[in-house]
């Protein structure tokens, strides 16, 4: 019957748009890495590594962004690794189904959907401007710490998860207390995991643009940060500088700047991947 | 350590560790407060409704007017372009993975989609201002360097892993009982996944839509680079707008005095998007809970 | 294996439970438990599964006190002590009362750091020499020293089913308990490692109390000195092994052990 036959051609229609679709988006990351390798490929060069910036795009380099990304990430992880496991912790060893840890929950789960420029104005108005710490590296990993809380928290508690209840059970057999139990067996456990999410973490935060323009991380900086007060850029925020000039250079600046970006990402998200392999491997 | 040493200090851990727990809530408490304090100094000095209904926005300028609904326009206009290109696209590559694709696509084809949504925000703003533009003025010639279609699409494909996923997560949790039910009756795939699957996840894929939306609003380097800072009340995709989030970063890098009224409309168009996300994402949480009931 | 026809060890009683009632939030798992067990004999508790037998040998030593929901009324005296009773320090408790649960559970260190673990927390040994012998007692008196002597510093995953539960009695027995708890400690484990575990239960029964559960009532029969049965919470019956499988007083312990149902 037609009827038989057009519900397969549905069904091989249905079949087909899911692929078309995958397939677009396969495309579209080939074409936009296809594209920022052609433009900023033939930039890149130990030269533009290792530079300053400059007015002059042909000698411009990402040195002072470079280290101003390595820095802030390293004191964004000093400080929300921290938070974030105690904040885990409480939630998964001790909060129970208590009606203060769902406050707590829901309140971190709406956090993680706040747009990143809300807490660039948090951190403007609350870091540079109330406590006085102007747009200095530690108000801008501090504001970037509160961005990515919520990721921590949450790949903390699921590495802590993995640590099955009979591996707390025999320390607690054992005159065990719970911190002594967390201390000792729990954590242990689970720092592998942990460790994965905090890069996942940080492959987060080393992208972020928009927060730190707004406590105003500056846009032209010839010089590598030298403390936690010092004002500072990030690389993002350099290529957001040589994309809104109209001149192509400066595009190709950006393209090349985009292509140590993505590499940086690359890396960082494979040693995450390695490490989550190679954990679960110790597992089973 | 003593009995009673070692209670002490188990309790003090127990406080300290619910002590940073509970300081999440401060973040949020912090957000509302910078973004009330300052929009209500904005209050002061410019009337509610100047501000919530009026269309010329032109605060940097010496005729300053602070009618902020072009913003809303121009981040409406470049939204509703993400979204009619994410929600379709999501829901058929989210029904695909989860009714058809055998376990080796989906193991090639997740990881492409993670680092579709782990690629920076910047990066698809050059994207959207040096490729897609040119691309598509091929197709419109009228269309300007600056305009919404252009990061309104790309924004598209950066929320349409998230789309995605939240979509196939809804559909997985549909028991296969339902499904078998279906084919028994001689159904396709097609027929169950449409007729009894995506049904069933309705709530859950709603929510997915909708947490997209609160994204596509919130989302600031796309449009700073490719949209432009023309402030417009216009449903013209072809042309420049401004988007809220732009205007932040715009302000931002510009050199407004801090404490004066041009500084703070960052916070009150500020406090107007949070506004808006917030409410999209409590909405999005009560669709899921409803949807996580029904099984 | 207890000898027949031998008199039975009059021994005095260790734990003596009263009234004891079990809920899980709103349901109730023990109803009116109230029983003796002896001190250095062997009691095995049997039932059908579910019957609460499990339930019942974790209130001994608190081990439900993790579960947010449970509730106990009653009381369970070791020692002149009610163990529920306001002072109680459930720590100093789990040092008296150890546990070997059912599937064997050795944390993912040495061999060494297993059975050191208990002594460590609780502080047990002076010095480096004194924690070193220690190990080595109760890794003789679990009968596996032979075993490990030789790799005390590899893995403890890398043992046998087997092996790993004799590592977990090791490491019970290391911070010196009167009582050990077991919870079906070789269900999960071959006819020749259930067998040595058996006879180092009978061994160590010379020095300790030994709460053995078991769906298993061959082991029952072949291990205890004492036997209860429990049924839907319930106790049902409580006396010699011997007199529990040849001549119950009970019906319903009678269809149990010759397998009418369970």
């Amino acid at each position: 019957m037609s009827t038989a036959a057009s519900r397969l051609a549905g069904d091989r229609l249905l079949q087909l748009s899911g692929i078309l679709v995958l397939g677009l988006a396969l495309v579209t990351l080939g074409a936009l890495i296809a594209d920022v390798f052609s433009d900023g490929w033939a930039r890149l060069s130990w030269q533009f590594l290792t530079s300053p910036p400059s007015r002059f795009p042909a000698v411009a380099g990402i040195y002072p962004q470079l280290l101003g990304s390595l820095y802030v990430m390293l004191v964004t992880a000093a400080l929300t690794l921290p938070m974030g496991i105690a904040a885990a912790l409480y939630l998964e060893e001790y909060g129970g189904g208590g009606r203060m840890a769902r406050i707590i929950e829901v309140n971190i789960a709406n956090l993680a959907g706040v747009p990143s420029v809300i807490y660039g104005l948090l951190g403007l108005g609350l870091f540079v401007r109330w406590m006085n710490l102007g747009p200095s590296v530690l108000a801008g990993a501090a504001t970037l710490a509160l961005l990515v809380l919520p990721v921590v928290i949450l790949s903390t508690r699921e590495a802590l998860r993995t640590v099955p209840m009979s591996a707390r059970e025999g320390s607690y057999a054992l005159g065990a207390t719970k911190w002594q139990t967390i201390w000792h067996q729990v954590l242990p456990s689970s720092l592998p995991g942990i460790f994965t999410g905090l890069i996942l973490a940080m492959s987060r935060a080393i992208g972020e643009t928009a927060p730190l323009v707004t406590i105003g991380a500056l846009t032209y900086i010839p010089f590598a940060p030298t403390g936690l007060d010092s004002r500072f850029t990030v690389l993002p925020i350099q290529i957001y500088n040589w994309v809104s000039r109209p001149q192509a250079p400066f595009l190709e600046n950006a393209a090349a700047g985009i292509i140590v970006l993505l590499f940086l990402l690359l890396t960082m998200n494979s040693v995450a991947v390695v490490l989550r392999d190679r954990f679960q491997k110790v597992r089973s | 350590m003593t009995r009673a040493t070692r209670r002490r200090l188990e309790f003090v851990i127990e406080r300290l560790l619910f002590v940073c727990a509970a300081a999440s809530v401060l973040v949020t408490v912090g957000i509302i407060g910078v973004l009330a304090f300052e929009t209500v100094g904005f209050f002061r000095e410019v009337p509610v409704t100047d501000f919530l209904f009026g269309t010329v926005w032109t605060p940097l300028f010496s005729d300053r007017q602070f009618g902020v609904l072009p913003l809303v326009a121009g981040t409406l206009l470049v939204s509703s372009i993400a979204m009619l290109f994410a929600l379709p696209t999501g829901v058929l590559a989210a029904i695909y993975l989860s009714e058809y694709a055998p376990s080796s696509v989906r193991r090639v084809v997740k990881p492409i989609l993670e680092i579709l949504a782990g690629i920076p925000t910047v990066v698809y703003g050059y994207f959207a201002l040096l490729y897609v533009t040119p691309l598509l003025q091929q197709v419109f010639p009228s269309m300007s360097a600056f305009n919404a279609l252009s990061p309104g699409l790309v924004m598209g494909i950066m929320i349409l892993p998230l789309v995605s996923s939240l979509s196939e997560d809804a559909l997985h949790a549909v028991p296969n009982g339902l499904r078998e039910g279906a084919y028994a009756l001689g159904a396709t795939r097609m027929q169950a996944a449409l007729r009894v699957v995506v049904p069933a996840a309705f709530s859950g894929i709603s929510a997915s839509f909708i947490l997209a939306a609160s994204r596509a609003i919130g989302e600031t380097m796309i449009v700073a680079i490719a949209a432009g800072q023309q402030p417009k009340m216009t449903l013209n995709p072809l042309e420049s707008v401004e988007t809220m989030t732009a205007y932040i970063v715009q302000v931002s890098l510009g050199d407004s005095p801090s404490g004066s009224l041009q500084f703070r409309t960052i916070f009150a168009v500020g406090m107007l998007l949070f506004v808006m996300t917030f409410a999209l994402n409590l909405i999005s949480n009560w669709l899921r809970r409803r949807f996580r009931e029904v099984y | 294996m207890v000898p027949t026809g031998q008199p039975k060890p009059i021994t005095p009683v260790k734990i003596a439970v009263a009234g004891m009632n079990f809920f899980y939030g709103k349901t109730q798992a023990l109803t009116d438990i109230t029983i003796n067990l002896h001190a250095n004999l062997v009691t095995a508790f049997i039932g059908p599964s579910g019957c609460g037998k499990s339930t019942f040998l974790r209130t001994l030593n608190r081990m439900n006190d993790i579960i947010p929901s449970a509730r106990v009324e009653g009381s369970v005296t070791i020692d002149d002590e009610n163990i529920y009773g306001p002072g109680t320090d459930v720590v100093d408790l789990r040092k008296r009362v150890g546990m070997v649960f059912q599937k064997s559970n050795p944390f993912p260190k040495s061999i060494f750091e297993n059975v050191a673990y208990g002594l460590r927390i609780n502080g047990m040994a002076t010095s480096r020499g004194d924690l070193e012998g220690r190990v080595e007692e109760s890794l003789k008196a679990a009968a596996i020293w032979d075993e490990v002597k030789d790799r005390l510093e590899t893995s403890a995953l890398a043992l046998s089913g087997g092996q790993q539960q004799r590592l977990c009695i090791a490491r019970a027995l290391a911070i010196q308990p009167q009582i050990l708890l077991m919870d079906e400690p070789a269900s999960a484990l071959d006819p020749i490692a259930t067998q040595r575990i058996e006879e180092l239960v009978y061994q160590l029964k010379r020095d300790y109390t030994i709460i053995i559960v078991t769906h298993n009532m061959q082991q029952a029969a072949r291990v205890s000195d004492s036997t209860a049965f429990f049924w839907l919470g319930r106790l049902v019956e409580y006396g010699p092994t011997e007199k529990i499988f040849t001549n119950p007083a009970e019906k319903l312990t009678e269809d149990y052990v010759t397998g009418r149902f369970g």
